[in-house]
């Protein structure tokens, strides 16, 4: 800019916050749970008529009241998700209304409901951010495999096809199932075309049902693919791969203690659910870790509710045996909300995470064959030795 | 593109702009694009930057707007008219502020 009186810059890159963080940085708002897919996969959708869950859902007036709250509050960014966003009627008008508060907004999506309609309103006023498609694979047969919704494949494919007519900057992601395990490369050339370089996401190790609903649990467990298949999957570009939890492991991972939360969540962070619950995070909805924004507010959630909630410390003794003296814990997927999702209680141990992080460890040479994180007391030491050696011993093996 | 700009004029911010103060920092983000080629882009304005803002807001003119900063940081009306000018060309090229 040629003035000393303005700078420059992106939300993701501007200096703010780096001392004086505000009270919500960024607001996840889950503004439905039904969908119009019904995948095979999925931990939160509802049939997309459902008649009681709209009754519940919050109107776009109590929507309006959170989302200037959470602007007031010094957050720029909100998260539209669901359950499809779109199935809303009243979507467009609540994006509108926070791009008007200054909030930039991220959007998940099928994209089987865009409409021309919407993608004018995208140009108009931009997202400030990629609106993010899932796609569930190259054919209809493999796409409707997970959707199990006969059309979805086509109306995908035309809502994707008026987001590069318009230039609506979008990215896609994947799911990897048994259906579209042969793919892989014909989609990841396809969303590199789209996006460039950047990595494609894959939802690869599925939870469980956010609501605990043992029906579509069955389901999900069914297609969770095993940690040694998972692993493989996710080492298919080795040198990225290597790069990524090196780097991750020497910054991040330690035993946690009998301390719940090694997370952020909840810290200047959160997720409003479908119908006013405020979650520390998407995952986490034990009924006593939420908190009830028709009766409060965020601040009181941000500044008093999760705090003490985050001081929660792990009572069962599997729990305490073994993942708070984990080294590999911040490396697994377990956490209060994965935990509640499995087994209805916050610190439980959960075995398919647990199988996973572990696979990755011997994978790439921080656990030798049988050995087990909480069993490792000079886990600094091995973290370095394989941090200098580039990880290369799992080439090798994989 | 040159931008002529008169300084007896009256700009105004744009609706389609707003402006926040977070955390002590008063940022413009704009909400419909075709105000930067990046469409993620925000704007971080200094403390003069947010002075003049306001008084744009107000409806003032240019010379007004001049006259008060001159006024108030002691310093030559000619050297912040050219301050001036230079920062609403770039705000104007942008359509972040409108004739009024």
């Amino acid at each position: 800019m040629d003035s000393p009186y303005v700078s420059r810059s992106t939300i993701n890159k501007a200096r703010l916050w780096k001392s004086n963080r505000p009270v919500l940085r960024w607001l996840d708002i889950e503004l439905t749970e039904r969908c119009n897919n019904n995948c095979i996969h999925c931990y939160i959708n509802l049939p997309p008529d459902d008649s009681n869950a709209m009754k519940m859902e919050l109107s776009g007036n109590e929507l309006k009241r959170i989302l200037k709250e959470a602007a007031s509050l010094g957050c720029l960014k909100v998260r539209f998700t669901g359950g499809e966003p779109f199935l809303r009627k009243d979507f467009e008008e609540l994006y509108v209304f926070s791009r008007r508060l200054g909030l930039k907004v991220a959007v998940f999506t099928n994209a089987t409901l865009l409409t021309e309609k919407l993608a004018a309103v995208f140009s108009r006023f931009p997202p400030m951010e990629k609106i993010e498609v899932s796609v569930y694979g190259m054919k209809k047969s493999s796409y409707e495999f997970v959707t199990r919704v006969p059309g979805s494949y086509e109306a995908a494919k035309k809502g994707i096809g008026i987001l590069l007519d318009k230039k609506i900057p979008f990215a896609v992601k994947n799911t990897l199932t048994p259906f579209n395990k042969k793919e892989v490369s014909r989609f990841d050339n396809w969303a590199k075309s789209i996006q460039g370089g950047e990595g494609v996401p894959y939802n690869i190790f599925f939870n469980l049902h956010c609501r605990r609903d043992e029906r579509k649990n069955r389901f999900i467990r069914k297609f969770r693919v095993s940690p040694t298949e998972g692993v493989k999957f996710l080492m298919r570009d080795k040198k990225a791969y290597s790069k990524a939890i090196l780097n991750f492991c020497s910054r991040f991972i330690g035993p946690p203690g009998d301390r719940l939360f090694s997370c952020g969540s909840g810290k200047g962070i959160g997720c409003v659910d479908a119908y006013g619950k405020f979650q520390p995070c998407m995952l986490l909805r034990h009924p006593d870790c939420v908190y009830d924004l028709k009766g409060g507010s965020l601040k009181d959630a941000l500044e008093n509710f999760f705090p003490r909630l985050r001081e929660a410390k792990a009572m069962k003794s599997d729990y305490l045996n073994r993942c708070a003296e984990c080294f590999l814990k911040d490396l697994c997927e377990q956490c209060p909300g994965v935990s509640w999702m499995e087994h209805g209680v916050l610190d439980r141990p959960v075995e398919y995470f647990c199988n996973i992080a572990h696979t990755q460890a011997r994978a790439i040479g921080l656990l030798n064959p049988g050995e087990m994180g909480w069993e490792v007391s000079g886990w600094r030491e091995r973290i370095s030795k394989c941090v200098k050696k580039g990880g290369r011993d799992y080439e090798n093996k994989y | 593109m040159k931008t002529n700009i008169s300084i007896d004029k009256i700009y105004v911010p744009s609706k389609d702009v707003v402006s926040r103060e977070v955390q002590g920092e008063f940022i413009l983000i704009p909400i419909v694009s075709g105000m930067d080629k990046n469409k993620e882009a925000i704007f971080t304005l200094n403390e003069t930057g947010r002075l003049i803002w306001d008084k744009l807001a107000k409806k003032k003119s240019i010379r007004k707007i001049v006259s008060e900063l001159s006024l108030e940081f002691a310093s030559p009306a000619r050297k912040i008219q050219e301050n001036v000018l230079g920062f609403l060309k770039e705000l104007l090229k942008r359509k972040m502020i409108v004739s009024s």
